[in-house]
């Protein structure tokens, strides 16, 4: 299969300006079908504006997108038939209640009677929703309302979803919960493009991650290939006894010791070579380790090397 | 599917939107009824027996609760109008029209949805408050026919005032700037000839009540009740409802789709 053959999203070039002030400068973007991308970056950086010119909400000032071979700007029907876009503001009607929300959007998306029906039965047990299906949606919580939300995104059964910043504002565990629904829609086949500015979130969810900083994009790729452009990963070796510690640091002289705790912290890029040289080396020196534990960089380190300064905006909303 | 059943469909389902909007909060409604209720009582019971006695020399309250009722049916058009730009202005601040936005719906469904439904909410409060005139002395003398007529008139103007008060809602920035912009219709049947015939008013306010859209209304509709001259009324009160209609919808289209370019 050819590649052009199995993306979802591709865009090229993508501009936007609003007045003097540039908010998307030249964005190219390729998103394999049945994959989680997620767009990262600081408030303003110019993710919900990317999600907005690839859901027809607005015309981009230049440069082509496709959304499953559909030209976004001269089949514009056509991409809004495929997608779903759950975005930072809810998008339900308070004045119904869930299942009239749900029932709704069954009408629009021009399901028959008996299978909208369906439908909105299915979604509102997946996602938890029976109980208050008959409430009026402005009495919902916040972490209820994102989840009918999605729940009412998923009524025409989209092929790519948008989402901005799902999790937004949400606690710990509603963030949770809904992490898992979008795994397991894309477990289902279906190809999501998520924005966050939480680190751990592109981490846990998403199988390519770029970086969106003023406009541009900084970098992008897996979020372990992220990790690895940046020095100071290491290895931490954990030893049973004094005399394994001292053995191990005069064969590893770039280490360093921690008497108290029995460890040694060695540099390394956390990849599976070094790993095995590394144990190699102890092997033939005849020490044993009891435990090891590798340390990657994390996202925030990647950002941070990469922009050379820290957000502030960001570390505020976490 | 073709482009006008998409048209209809799509509108149905917005008309059931907006419905049962209204249905959920029928305060909106009831106040819709109420100001042109309290009017007509004002102006039947407090002024109506010397303005009856100007009407002629045998003229009396009852022959004025007549005279104003086609006005007050129009002060009913015009409150509606309000309260449709109010909730085209405050649907438009609500996520959910973007979500409209990205879907493969009939794009002007939205505003259909909500003409169909306050023409249908503006019908039921001209109806109820026929009903009240019944009661303060209003006897029309109009065959069934007649009558059909006169639906079809108020029809008309209730359509072109809608588009008119949804593309106001659209064209506001603030649900505020949506409420004050319809005020001037209420005035128009005072400024016309909804309470006191304009052969009574000094020369400028003449020339304006004579030529202004609700006017050939009014006298359309007192035509069709009782039995009086119409004459070029019936030709000038299609003709306006037609203009209007036709260019407010064409605004409030291009109001409607011009936030995709921003």
């Amino acid at each position: 299969m050819t590649r052009s053959v199995r993306s979802a999203i591709s865009a090229t070039g993508l501009r936007k300006s609003y007045g003097d002030k540039v908010v998307l400068d030249g964005i190219d973007l390729e998103i394999v079908e049945g994959t989680i991308f997620a767009l990262l970056g600081p408030n303003g950086a110019g993710k919900t504006t990317t999600v907005r010119i690839l859901s027809t909400l607005i015309n981009a000032d230049g440069g082509d997108a496709r959304i499953a071979g559909h030209d976004l700007s001269r089949q514009a029907d056509a991409v809004r038939a495929l997608i779903g876009v759950t975005g930072q503001f809810s998008a339900v009607d308070n004045l119904l209640t869930g299942r009239e929300n749900l029932r709704l959007m069954a009408d629009l998306c021009h399901l028959d009677r008996a299978a909208g029906h369906r439908r909105v039965d299915h979604l509102l047990v997946q996602f938890d929703l029976v109980d208050v299906a008959g409430k009026p949606a402005s009495t919902y919580s916040g972490g209820l309302r994102r989840r009918l939300d999605l729940a009412m995104t998923l009524v025409g059964e989209p092929r790519v979803i948008f989402l901005d910043e799902p999790t937004a504002g949400l606690d710990p565990r509603s963030r949770r919960a809904m992490w898992q629904i979008i795994r397991d829609l894309v477990a289902g086949g279906v190809t999501i493009l998520l924005t966050t500015q939480y680190l751990e979130e592109a981490d846990q969810l998403a199988d390519r991650v770029a970086f969106l900083d003023h406009g541009r994009l900084i970098a992008e790729g897996t979020p372990r290939e992220l990790k690895r452009l940046i020095p100071g990963g290491h290895v931490v070796l954990q030893f049973a006894d004094q005399a394994g510690l001292d053995a191990a640091a005069r064969t590893l002289t770039a280490s360093t010791r921690d008497d108290a705790a029995l460890t040694l912290q060695v540099p390394s890029d956390g990849g599976v070579g070094s790993l095995r040289s590394l144990l190699d080396q102890l092997d033939r020196a005849s020490i044993s380790v009891a435990g090891l534990a590798v340390h990657t960089p994390d996202l925030d380190d990647v950002f941070l090397t990469l922009t050379g300064q820290p957000d502030h905006e960001r570390a505020m909303a976490r | 599917m073709s482009t006008l059943t998409l048209a209809v469909r799509d509108s149905g389902t917005m008309l059931r939107r907006n419905l049962l909007h209204m249905r959920r909060y029928p305060s909106l409604t009831l106040m819709l009824i109420g100001v042109p209720v309290i009017i007509l009582l004002l102006f039947v019971y407090v002024f109506g027996g010397t303005l009856g006695a100007g009407l002629g020399p045998s003229g009396d309250r009852g022959d004025y609760a007549n005279y104003v009722t086609p006005g007050i049916l129009l002060i009913t058009v015009a409150s509606a109008a309000q309260g449709t730009a109010i909730s085209v202005a405050m649907d438009m601040t609500e996520g959910i029209i973007a979500r409209f936005r990205t879907m493969a719906i009939f794009r002007p469904s939205v505003l259909t949805g909500h003409v169909l439904g306050s023409v249908i909410q503006t019908m039921v409060s001209i109806a109820a408050v026929t009903g009240a005139a019944l009661l303060v002395g209003f006897r029309p003398t109009a065959t069934p026919l007649e009558w059909l007529a006169v639906f079809g008139v108020l029809t008309m103007i209730t359509v072109a005032v809608t588009w008119l008060s949804v593309a106001l809602g659209l064209v506001s920035e603030s649900v505020e700037t949506a409420s004050n912009l319809p005020m001037p219709l209420v005035l128009l049947p005072f400024l016309g000839s909804g309470f006191v015939p304009t052969d009574s008013m000094p020369t400028a306010v003449r020339w304006f009540a004579d030529y202004q859209p609700f006017t050939p209304v009014m006298e359309t509709l007192r035509g069709l009740l009782f039995g009086t001259g119409i004459g070029a009324n019936a030709i000038l009160a299609v003709a306006w409802c037609a203009v209007i209609t036709v260019l407010c919808f064409l605004w409030a289209k291009a109001l409607y789709n011009r936030s995709r370019a921003a």
